[in-house]
């Protein structure tokens, strides 16, 4: 067995810091010491495999996954599909990917949710795959709706889907949300706008894929996700005091 | 201009947010469309070592419980290896070491049911005492947020522990000490997360 790689050290620049007050909730949930910085041992290095035998084939098509038969979710449909990459730009082949999302008209399947949007009977708004070995993954689902939350009394969240990809290390576990091209709410969201590079805030927004749509059938966007990339040996490391 | 490096950047993290259950726990959101929700059976039913029960709650600065948050814990078999091509010798056939729980909607309460990891080594072959690796995301996190649970009954592991170790404030490394008592003969370890104040968990950047 040969030892996994160590990951590039995360670029806390591009990600949101943990208090960010425009995002009331962060507040009370944000750890005010800093994080202590760790070696990475093979606890970090792996993480946990899934396979075929994890999911169902269906699992990522959110147009039929809850629906009844013959009926469909009331939305625009869309492909919302990528590559997983990590920051060698290589693919990252075998993870799983997660998704959630509101409905057509903003309302999540969750008994938390109160919006007065209704639930759509033939909606979960749940779906999952494996990337293959080229790092792509493909979901069929509708374009979610913006809604209203509670932060400022008049906050909306741009459409959005929840991403969740594991990697092959637990270091390199990754929620995030993919937003649409064009969302006049995206640079107005406070949610958004904990991010503090504007580049960052671009990379999770998803681009109207015309050669990827079915035509007279389903438009596409394209969302690719890139996880932390492994060091390569080029020489031995000799670590101070070994 | 000096030569480009070709690297990507990293995809920027953003809260799981209030609905992360839909995703990732379904069920708990109130629907069932999966033949099988993932990470619930973290260590089998033939695996080896000591069953353990692990409870806790994760508090927010506030002192109140969070009731909306999802952890992940990722572990070692009873022999110290992981269940990954690179994570040691095999392990036992069924033998996951990763699992997914959510704290409740109502009493911010989660819990495990699992078997206590062996001891693993860190990157430089030093040993490190028997622990398992949390991921903690909810509304208001922005970025998942890393610990350790560690064990109070392997308080001389934990001594020579290179990553207690390696935490400067001593009294800190008590926050990743999962303390252990008996219930009806059984072993179940406390673990309490807490996002601010004196006894803010150690979290780290991993």
């Amino acid at each position: 067995m040969t030892s996994p790689e160590q990951f590039y050290q995360r670029d806390w620049s591009i990600h949101p810091p943990a208090y960010s007050p425009g995002y009331k909730t962060s507040v009370a949930r944000s750890p005010s010491y800093s994080k202590i910085s760790l070696d990475n041992s093979v606890g970090e290095l792996t993480g946990p495999v899934f396979g075929h035998s994890d999911i169902d084939a269906g699992d990522n098509d959110l147009l039929t996954n809850f629906a009844q038969p013959g009926q469909s979710p009331i939305g625009e449909r869309i492909i919302l599909h990528g590559r997983v990459l990590d920051e060698n730009a290589r693919p990252v082949p075998n993870t799983l990917v997660e998704i959630w999302q509101a409905n057509a008209g903003g309302r999540y399947r969750h008994k938390k949710d109160t919006y007065l949007a209704p639930v759509d009977p033939n909606f979960g708004g749940c779906g999952r795959t494996i990337t293959d070995e080229t790092g792509a993954f493909a979901f069929r689902t509708v374009k979610p709706g913006a809604y209203p939350w509670r932060n400022y009394v008049n906050n909306w969240r741009p459409a959005h889907i929840h991403v969740s990809v594991f990697g092959s290390g637990f270091a390199q576990r990754l929620i995030t949300q993919c937003y649409f091209q064009g969302d006049p709410l995206i640079p107005i969201c406070p949610i958004v706008q904990t991010i503090p590079d504007p580049d960052a805030i671009e990379q999770l927004t998803a681009t109207l894929d015309l050669n990827a749509t079915i035509p007279l059938d389903t438009v596409a966007y394209k969302f690719d996700i890139v996880l932390r990339g492994r060091r390569s040996t080029l020489f031995e490391n000799r670590l101070e005091g070994n | 201009m000096p030569q480009s490096l070709h690297y990507l950047k990293e995809t920027a993290s953003q809260t799981a947010g209030p609905y992360v259950h839909i995703g990732l726990a379904p069920k708990a959101a109130g629907f069932d469309i999966y033949k099988r929700e993932l990470g619930w059976d973290i260590a089998g039913p033939d695996a080896k070592g000591e069953r353990i029960r692990i409870e806790g709650s994760v508090i927010d600065g506030m002192g109140a419980p969070i009731k909306d948050a999802l952890l992940e814990l990722w572990q070692a078999n009873s022999d110290g290896n992981y269940a990954h091509p690179q994570g040691g010798a095999p392990v036992e056939e069924g033998f996951r070491g990763w699992g997914r729980v959510i704290t409740d909607f109502t009493t911010g309460d989660w819990n495990v049911e699992t078997i206590k990891p062996g001891k693993t080594l860190d990157s430089r072959g030093k040993p490190q005492a028997p622990h398992i690796t949390l991921w903690l995301v909810a509304r208001g996190i922005n970025v998942g947020l890393n610990t350790r649970l560690y064990f109070s009954d392997e308080a001389e592991a934990n001594a020579t522990d290179p990553v207690l170790n390696m935490i400067e404030w001593e009294h800190r490394r008590a926050t990743l000490i999962a303390q252990r008592s008996l219930r009806d003969g059984k072993p179940v370890y406390r673990f309490d997360i807490r996002l601010q104040g004196e006894a803010e968990t150690v979290f780290f950047d991993i």
